[in-house]
């Protein structure tokens, strides 16, 4: 039984098509990251996972249960952290915890509320007022809002959108380890190597519909060779710009077929009289993979507009 | 009801409970206050003119009145308000993720209502009580009206709550039909001293049998039969419990 099943779901807003006929599966125990551009339809994916939002068609089950027909079962077995930073401004921290406990029906579930407070560094502010505390604090209460049932299946919408390097690896880790111990993880997120260092599969969305869906090795074998960032001054030689792929910051990136060609490259532009001021060389990383599918994908939407214009 | 089902509900109520409480000057006392400034201005300038009821000063008839007024009033603005609240902020959603059905959100929200309409209504009575020595001559029905009144109002504050979209629309359904609901309804006047007209109007307004009602157990005489108060009351708050349910179990404005 997967943890998560989606299949072929359609989601309308009017004319606007959020989902068109996504299938996913997300096996149990895995670390799987959902990427793509603002507006791709993940959160609209994960909102309707959580029962917050309906598909128009299509089904959808967490541990078996469907998240409409059995969506008691199905909510009990999911853990969301939301992508917007919502409170409640009348409670605590603890408060809070022990309020959404409850609501999943534990009644006496303290020890665990103490151990999520501890691990996510919020031990110190659980008598804090919600309307006190900084907004990577109320963050990391969103994230324990989410684990205090212990679910099975968590969701994690941006959880480390515009928080410190303290947090993430405070959150890193303690997911990280829930995951050992066996819970899946979902994850959306726009730092992508935060995606490349934790997911082990990953699932690409545009425009909604998945475009790319595998290991993060494989779609990170998508792009061969090496890549290569220099910074020169004086003009470059065609023959190292045939192989130029980006321009970052005024510096070229480029893309060759083995390790060996760097010093071929250099020797070409010393040749030409290029003054070499920075240099970096290194795999292709999965923002290089995530540019280049979504740059193909725009492409090929675009060759049938061009051809009926 | 599994043992978890009913920690949902409990959970959800005594959430409810202390977030009036948390701001129980604002929720409790205001209420209040206000109570006692209608006692004090309509009591002094009418405790001579009007004799609403035979052989009862116009204070202790006012008295009842009031009580019910803002236990109407209170138990509206308690689910209304914290619906209202959570949507706009945003922390609505921490009870929408979690296992909880449609009925378990829509009593936990009412019941909240009752009991902070309760406790202000017991505010008020508690204040006024020394203005006019209070006489409870069928108490079952002062519990009956209280309670099964504040459901009702409770009720209304939900439909409202999911409804509106921005705090001045729940302020024009507050203002425009609760309020004048609640003022026309024969807490500051007998229905019977109107003109036949209006007198008519006001058997229309389910708020008169509420207030009538309420007022029967504390003097034993009512403009109309107290049991068909309760039948009206009854009515009304099954047709908008239903309409709270369905709204509820939808997902209506709340789960797109």
């Amino acid at each position: 039984m997967a943890a998560i099943q989606v299949s072929a779901v359609t989601k309308r807003y009017g004319s606007t098509l959020a989902l068109d006929r996504v299938d996913l599966q997300i096996e149990r125990g895995e670390f799987f990251g959902l990427l793509g551009p603002n507006g791709a339809g993940k959160t609209t994916l994960i909102s309707i996972i959580a029962g917050l939002v309906r598909a128009t068609h299509g089904r959808v089950t967490v541990m078996g249960h469907d998240v409409i027909h059995d969506y008691r079962a199905a909510r009990s077995a999911l853990g969301v952290v939301p992508q917007e930073l919502a409170f409640d401004p009348f409670f605590t921290v603890r408060e809070t915890l022990t309020f959404q406990s409850g609501y999943f029906g534990l009644a006496n579930n303290g020890a665990w509320i103490e151990e999520v407070l501890a691990n996510l560094g919020l031990a110190s502010r659980a008598d804090t007022n919600m309307r006190a505390l900084s907004g990577g604090m109320k963050r990391r209460v969103l994230v324990a809002q989410a684990l205090v049932h212990k679910p099975p299946v968590i969701v994690l919408d941006e959880p480390t959108a515009g928080v410190d390097v303290e947090l993430r690896q405070t959150l890193w880790s303690f997911i990280r380890r829930l995951n050992r111990e066996g819970h899946t993880i979902v994850l959306t997120t726009h730092y992508l190597e935060e995606a490349q260092a934790l997911c082990q599969r990953i699932a690409m969305l545009r425009a909604g519909t998945v475009i790319a869906l595998d290991t993060t090795r494989a779609l990170l074998s998508h792009i061969e060779g090496v890549q290569m960032t220099m910074r020169v001054r004086g003009s470059v030689p065609p023959s190292v710009l045939a192989h130029r792929i980006d321009e970052r910051d005024g510096a070229l990136v480029l893309r060759l077929g083995e390790p060996g060609d760097v010093g071929r490259v250099l020797a070409e532009c010393q040749a030409a009289g290029c003054e070499i001021e920075d240099l970096e060389v290194g795999r292709a990383d999965l923002e290089d993979v995530f540019l280049q599918l979504m740059a193909e994908r725009a492409e090929l939407e675009r060759i049938p507009a061009l051809a009926t214009a | 009801m599994s043992s978890s089902s009913v920690v949902s509900f409990r959970t959800l109520l005594a959430k409810e409970m202390l977030r009036f409480w948390k701001v129980s000057f604002q929720t409790i006392a205001a209420p209040v206050l206000t109570a006692v400034l209608y006692l004090l201005v309509f009591g002094h300038v009418l405790e001579e003119h009007v004799q609403a009821l035979p052989g009862i000063s116009y204070t202790a008839f006012l008295i009842p009145g009031l009580v019910m007024m803002s236990v109407l009033q209170n138990a509206f603005a308690n689910s209304s308000s914290s619906l209202i609240q959570s949507k706009i902020m945003g922390s609505l959603i921490f009870v929408l993720l979690p296992p909880l059905s449609h009925w378990q959100l829509f009593s936990a929200y009412v019941a909240a209502s009752v009991v902070r309409g309760v406790v202000v209504g017991l505010g008020v009575f508690v204040v006024t009580a020394w203005f006019a020595p209070p006489s409870f001559a069928a108490p079952l029905w002062i519990f009956a009206f209280g309670v099964l009144g504040a459901a009702m109002l409770g009720t209304l504050g939900l439909i409202a709550g999911i409804w509106a979209d921005k705090f001045d629309q729940l302020a024009a359904f507050q203002n425009f039909i609760v309020m004048p609901a609640t003022f026309l309804s024969g807490v500051f006047y007998s229905v019977q001293s109107l003109p036949p007209f209006w007198r008519t109007v006001s058997h229309f307004n389910p708020f008169f049998y509420m207030i009538d009602g309420f007022r029967y157990g504390f003097f034993a005489q009512s403009d109309v039969n107290p049991w068909l108060s309760l039948g009206v009351l009854a009515l009304a708050f099954v047709v908008a419990a239903l309409i709270g349910v369905n709204l509820l179990a939808r997902g209506y404005k709340l789960r797109s």
